[in-house]
């Protein structure tokens, strides 16, 4: 039979492709909304190769067991949404302290408590600024569309086993659930077994740990984490550029409402505004370069378009160390910002008719 | 120097212990008369006896024995308070042939990870639980734990713990025997020398079960706690002889491994081909070739198509055959379903956006160019966002007369009858399909891409129930 690479998938499902391509062993999760197709189509699709699939009791239950997995040198995930992310925080702040490889996808939905499963960005802060106990920070990926959220499942099973940390890919429910063409990657081979995994073919000497009861030997650890950071924040920024080139006004926006914000931009720029759109791949490291540049190269404002209370606007502004404006375009509760809204926003801020 | 060996340390132990930090290299941490030192000497000397170290690993709990890793030579790892059981659920998952042990005290194992180890237990995961029941929380300074007996007193029980608001001891062995899966559970207790011995046995039959791939097995071993029980090496044996199992009574609670078959766990494959044919979707034919475009004016530009209707008229996989369509002609589309509660509601509606560049909001919110209403309430909603030169398209035989513009293009269509007459109610949105594609050919292609529409739909309509059957609603 003749195959394609080119597929229609839903966000969800194309996390799993590209977990799967990536030669991902191992899935461990527990079902929540906007995130189940996650599940499913994981429940489907490892078996068929061989790989594992479970279904935890919780997601504190997947998140421990993808420490397992991966201390035992395997490619594991999990996949949630908010209110699982927050019982998975201990476990992710073992596995950073532990210096693991794990990927871990949060299908953001409405909140604080129980909220709503509509999607929305307001896990920012529990995920980009390490969210667990201690001083450690996860890579984090924002998939702009469906192709993306396979391709960056893919460079999150990469980038944790270079940096040996959990890397989260933080997306939303309508990224999840929407559907949209895209071609799948090369498949890759089983990632070879690292020296350090728990496995009878590498040293017995070996063992995963985050204790270390001598204060000094624990502040050593910390420091070498952070200057891991430091390494992650110079080598792995990524940002796309949309009409930067002669932008005097910058949208700054990640995941669906960066989608939005590209279309005001078509909009705007259609009559006559020279505005352009940063959107961040990478949440941590947030890419300060690329801001940096737009203020250097003119920018004179940024509107930041968060589907939150104003949580990436704080690491906005920070990059800019606030040499320039910046204006909060937000929804919450579930609602996505619309074209119409960001661009009223944006008339309303600067006066234009 | 000549070497004193006073007691030969099991094999089953480094010999000396590389993994403390420290100048300490050659004592463990435990206090003298703790249970958990003689436990450890138990499982090394099985382990080195059933010669399994080079396979083994180790999760060690919180608790006093968090360090259990700095003694074994063993893979070892360190769990979070209570989770051990999931993380041995993976490692004995992802290393099927290796011996898996969880170590664990009753803080860990029967309160904060009580329900890791009923669901580990449960699943029947080829590990060994190995259970220590000193009946306080030793590691943190002698709280009371959910295994302290009524009555004890403990530093957060400090009258002595009362059942009345605290409950009784919580007995794992008497629940964990009660599933099905497990293979093995016993109680045993590290007090006296016969009783010593019955524990080296039960450790030797739990490794053995994971040796064997037998699935379950879980030993309790009632132990001492001195330190916090504040007893001298007498009394901690009369209270764990004559108190504790009052409560806890030693004995096999469930041995069934001889009937049961080892559990099998599969071979992943990473082979190319099988990996492609697994994920890589079927090519359907009458596809075109990869520079192929529609010349027609009307695609040139995005194009924004909203679909709406009561839940299960078809809404959502009408949506989906239009969108696989510009899929198989080279468009970018996105196809965005409302979702949950939204859904419970009975209505249902899908945003599809096709553009030969870049898609920006996958929402069909605004100036929508072409848009399908199956019901009154989608008219109601949604109609204010097409385009004031967009096409509506409704089912005519439940809507009337909908309020459109004077530049906007309409067409009723009697769906509902038609697929009532056609005797079948749920193809109302093949009805629909059907004009819309005729409506095009007719009124906004070009006259030699006419034929390849018709060659796309069915292309569509095989790809889109091949891949999609769910897609119902
Ligand atoms: C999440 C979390 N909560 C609390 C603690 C503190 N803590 C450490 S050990 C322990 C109790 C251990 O008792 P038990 O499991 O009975 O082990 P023992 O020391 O008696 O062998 C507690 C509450 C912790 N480390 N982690
Ligand atoms: S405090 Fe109790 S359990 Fe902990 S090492 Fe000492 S005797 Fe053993
Ligand atoms: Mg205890």
């Amino acid at each position: 039979m003749k195959r394609t690479n080119k597929i229609l998938l839903k966000g969800n499902e194309a996390v799993v492709y590209g977990a799967l391509l990536a030669g991902c062993e191992c899935y461990f999760g527990y079902p929540i909304t906007p995130a189940s197709e996650i599940a499913h189509t994981a429940a489907r699709l490892f078996p068929k190769l061989g790989r594992i699939f479970i279904q935890a009791e919780c997601e504190i239950a997947s998140i421990n067991m993808v420490l397992g997995a991966s201390a035992a040198g395997r490619r594991a995930m999990t996949a949630s949404s908010g209110l699982g992310i927050s019982l998975k925080q201990e476990g992710v702040s073992y596995i950073a302290g532990s210096e693991l490889p794990a990927v871990i996808i949060d299908v953001m939905r409405g909140g604080p408590g129980l909220g709503n499963i509509a999607p929305e960005q307001a896990d920012y802060n529990q995920i980009v600024k390490g969210g667990g106990h201690g001083s450690y920070k996860c890579i984090v990926l924002a998939p702009g569309s469906v192709q993306e959220m396979c391709d960056l499942t893919v460079l999150a099973f990469d980038l944790a086993d270079k940096y040996r940390t959990p890397v989260y890919v933080l997306t939303d429910g309508m990224i999840g659930q929407m559907m949209e063409k895209l071609e799948l990657p090369e498949p890759k081979g089983r990632r070879p077994l690292p020296e350090w995994a728990l496995n009878r073919e590498c040293p017995k000497a070996n063992c995963i740990a985050s204790i270390y009861l001598d204060t000094g030997d624990l502040e050593k650890v910390n420091i070498r984490l952070n200057k891991k950071y430091d390494e992650i924040k110079k080598n792995e920024q990524r940002a796309e550029e949309y009409h930067m080139e002669d932008a005097e006004y910058a949208f700054v926006a990640y995941g669906i409402s960066s989608r939005m914000a590209r279309t005001a931009v078509d909009e705007l720029r259609s009559e006559g505004m020279k505005i352009g759109l940063i959107r961040p791949q990478t949440l941590f490291p947030f890419p300060a370069d690329a801001l940096n540049r737009a203020v250097d190269r003119g920018v004179k404002e940024f509107f930041c378009v968060e589907m939150s209370n104003g949580q990436m606007i704080d690491d906005v502004k920070l990059s800019i160390e606030c040499r320039r404006p910046v204006t909060l375009i937000n929804r919450m509760g579930g609602n996505v910002p619309s074209v119409e809204e960001i661009i009223q926003a944006v008339k309303a801020k600067l006066g234009v008719k | 120097m000549a070497d004193v060996v006073k007691f030969a340390k099991p094999a089953g132990f480094f010999d000396t212990f590389v993994r403390r930090p420290g100048p300490i290299k050659k004592n463990m941490h435990y206090c003298p008369g703790c249970g958990h030192g003689i436990l450890h000497k138990l499982i090394a000397e099985a382990m080195a006896d059933f010669k399994i170290k080079d396979h083994t690993v180790l999760i060690a709990p919180v608790g006093c024995a968090v360090f259990a890793y700095y003694y074994f030579d063993c893979y070892g790892v360190s769990s979070p308070h209570g989770r051990a059981p999931a993380i041995a659920t993976a490692i004995s998952r992802t290393n099927p042939d290796d011996v898996v042990i969880s170590y664990q005290g009753d803080g860990d194992l029967a309160s904060i990870g009580f329900n890791h180890i009923l669901q580990a237990a449960n699943r029947g995961e080829n590990m060994t639980v190995f259970f220590v029941n000193n009946a306080i929380y030793g590691m943190t300074g002698g709280q009371m734990a959910p295994t302290t007996l009524p009555g004890q007193v403990t530093q957060t029980s400090p009258w002595g713990r009362s059942v009345e608001e605290t409950g009784y001891p919580i007995k794992v062995c008497e629940m964990i025997s009660q599933f099905e899966a497990p293979v093995y559970v016993e109680r045993c207790a590290l007090s006296t020398v016969p009783n010593i011995m019955k524990a080296r046995n039960a450790v030797r039959k739990a490794i053995q079960n994971s040796m064997n791939k037998k699935g379950f097995s879980l030993v309790e071993f009632l132990s001492g706690c001195p330190v916090n029980l504040k007893m001298n090496a007498e009394q901690m044996n009369a209270f764990l002889n004559e108190k504790m199992t009052k409560f806890f009574p030693l004995g096999v609670y469930k041995d069934v491994a001889d009937e049961r078959a080892p559990v099998h766990h599969p071979v992943p494959t990473f082979d190319r081909e099988k990996v492609i044919e697994t994920l890589y979707p079927q090519a359907f034919d009458h596809a075109v070739e990869d520079n192929f475009r529609y010349k027609s004016p009307v695609f040139q530009k995005e194009c924004k198509v909203k679909i709406s209707g009561f839940g299960g008229q078809g809404v959502l996989s009408l949506g989906h055959v239009m969108a696989v369509m510009g899929k198989l002609r080279n468009f970018n589309v996105s196809w965005l379903p409302s979702y949950g509660p939204e859904m419970r509601g009975g209505t249902a509606n899908c945003s599809v956006v096709f553009s030969h560049k870049h898609v920006g909001s996958p929402q069909a919110d605004y100036n929508c160019d072409l848009m399908i209403c199956m019901n009154q309430p989608s008219v109601d909603k949604f109609l204010g966002q097409l385009s004031p030169k967009g096409v509506l398209v409704y089912d005519a035989s439940t809507i009337s007369n909908p309020p459109t513009g004077p530049e906007q293009t309409v067409y009723g269509i009697r769906a509902s009858d038609i697929a009532a007459e056609m005797g079948n109610q749920k193809m109302a949105n093949s009805v629909i399909l059907g004009a819309v594609i005729q409506m095009m050919q007719e009124c906004l292609m070009n006259e030699d891409e006419k034929d390849d529409l018709d060659r796309a739909v069915e292309a569509a309509l095989n790809e889109s129930f091949a891949s999609k059957p769910e897609l119902a609603a």
